[in-house]
């Protein structure tokens, strides 16, 4: 569970985060909904420590995160896939599996079996240079590097970027299905707000770096002014 | 005996061998820490001369050469590792000029401390391995004792770089935290540390060719002993591709080779203007080296 209190970020005088407030909790899905410059990014970003908040509290299961450095956040089991995806594609696909598993202590062969499994298409592509994978390819391994260190909270960011809307879809019931089968706190940044809300269990939308909404998906997305002003989704 | 194996050939190629493994090291050494930090460092001749001395300073107090040269490669490892901690750091996210200004000043000031401590009259390192070439049937053979120990210790040190990088948790985590610091530490790496470590690891590679070099080329160990052989292994680094190690030591050992026979059936004086064409030519042809696959990198 991620509790995040009163959260402020500055960038000199801009301010990215305002006093933002919300509770991800166990085994569910938070979707952080927002248009471009919301705050989304800064939001995980500060989450797994790469900015430091001017002010506010983010809890991990109880444990402050706030001042601590982002690899000992990853060490405490928090799984960040970042905008862009973050492969390296100068390394295979088990390179890039090999080094999401190092700094866990997880059984790298287990571990590596586990994602061939969840993800066929890496398994074939083992022996590959990530930077030759497809969009959807990559996602898929960025999500498979990040979760073969078996973290307990899984922040997504923009995971639909660039992908076709059937890859898209695809993508999201695979977080589903992951958030369920492995009680995963996952919070989902996303411009695609539709394809996040039909996944999600809890909706928080951002609005220049403030809370504007905070509420169970499905009323996120019956909300007409939400979904008209925040989410720019006109029918 | 085969009159081949004393040949005029045979000995450029020999001859050219001992001094290209020379030029391979000092390659290899940038290639590590270009592959480990994505600095191209100018003072990769003068930090480990520098080291050498304080390593050998010891010799006055009659410790063996081995004792030396074990504090040699520590001394290495300690200035690889403090330069990094105070000069470099500031210098990431940085545009790519600054690192490559601040370390060929690095490389003057230690230059010139080197020879303020210790001045510039050649200090003669002792050999452990006679350097008197062998015979071959009364004719001279191009080898001796001392270079095969010369290129048996610099084929040991280039396998073990390249097993380190190619086999080991340790060499991934390098190469991750050149290639992506952000992703690296989102997955948990301690990308700082590595940082370090492979300056120490670069600088201690380093030390050993200017151990080898000091002795080799019997002009003794002085404050520019590696510039000559730095501008060779740059070279080498550029034709083989900063990305690669097999190619820094590929180039380097054709390089030895080609300078060898140039020396032998053209004149001394031609050697550098060689070297630079087939510099020229390689990047013409292959920008990023002729043993890099890739053709892009962030750093």
């Amino acid at each position: 569970m991620i509790t995040i209190d009163n959260l402020s970020v500055s960038f000199g005088a801009v301010q990215a985060l305002r006093d933002v407030t919300f509770l991800a909790e166990t085994g569910q899905i938070t979707a952080v909904l927002g248009a471009n410059g919301a705050g989304k990014t800064t939001l995980l970003r500060t989450i797994s420590g790469l900015e430091e908040p001017t002010s506010g509290t983010i809890l991990m299961d109880g444990q402050a995160l706030v001042h601590k450095k982002t690899e000992d956040i990853a060490r405490m089991g928090v799984g960040h896939v970042p905008e862009g995806r973050g492969v390296i594609g100068e390394f295979t696909v088990e390179e890039n599996l090999r080094l999401g598993a190092m700094m866990a202590k997880v059984n790298l062969q287990k571990g590596l079996e586990e994602q061939y499994e969840q993800f066929p298409v890496l398994g074939e592509r083992r022996k590959q240079h990530a930077a030759k994978l497809s969009g959807g390819e990559r996602q898929m391994l960025a999500m498979a590097r990040a979760l073969i260190a078996e973290p307990s909270v899984l922040l997504l960011d923009e995971p639909s970027l660039g992908l076709a809307p059937l890859v898209t879809a695809q993508l999201m019931l695979t977080i589903r299905s992951l958030c369920e089968s492995r009680d995963l706190t996952v919070i989902l940044v996303e411009q695609n707000a539709s394809s996040a809300l039909r996944i999600a269990h809890h909706a928080v939308v951002l609005h220049v770096g403030s809370v504007v909404a905070n509420d169970v998906a499905s009323t996120v997305a019956e909300d007409e002014n939400l979904r008209q002003y925040y989410l720019g989704l006109v029918e | 005996m085969d009159p081949f194996l004393t040949s005029r050939v045979v000995t450029d190629i020999l001859g050219g061998l001992t001094n290209g493994v020379t030029f391979g090291l000092v390659a290899l050494s940038l290639v590590l820490i270009w592959r480990s930090t994505g600095v191209l460092n100018f003072a990769q001749g003068a930090m480990p001369m520098f080291a050498t001395y304080v390593g050998f300073a010891l010799l006055s107090y009659h410790f063996g050469y081995w004792a030396c040269v074990a504090a040699c490669v520590i001394a290495g490892l300690m200035l690889g590792g403090l330069t990094e901690r105070i000069l470099v750091r500031r210098l990431y996210g940085k545009p790519e000029i600054n690192p490559i200004v601040v370390m060929v000043g690095f490389l003057i000031v230690l230059e010139a401390v080197a020879a303020a401590i210790w001045s510039s009259t050649p200090r003669s390192l002792p050999s452990p391995f006679s350097s008197i070439h062998w015979q071959l049937a009364g004719k001279p053979f191009a080898l001796s004792p001392f270079t095969v120990y010369e290129i048996v210790t610099a084929v040991l040190v280039m396998a073990l770089v390249a097993a380190l990088f190619r086999f080991t948790k340790l060499g991934l985590q390098l190469r991750a935290s050149a290639l992506a610091p952000e992703v690296s530490r989102l997955l948990g790496v301690r990308v700082g540390r590595l940082l370090t470590l492979g300056w120490m690891l670069s600088t201690a590679v380093g030390v050993i060719t200017a151990i080898l070099v000091s002795t080799n080329f019997f002009s003794g160990l002085t404050p520019t002993v590696m510039d000559g052989i730095f501008a060779y292994g740059f070279i080498a680094a550029a034709i083989g591709g900063l990305e690669s190690p097999i190619g820094a030591i590929v180039a380097g050992v054709l390089l030895g080779i080609v300078n060898q026979f140039v020396t032998d059936y053209v004149n001394q004086n031609a050697v550098i203007m060689v070297a630079l064409a087939m510099l020229v030519v390689s990047l013409m042809v292959r920008p990023s080296g002729v043993f890099t696959k890739s053709t892009q990198r962030r750093v």
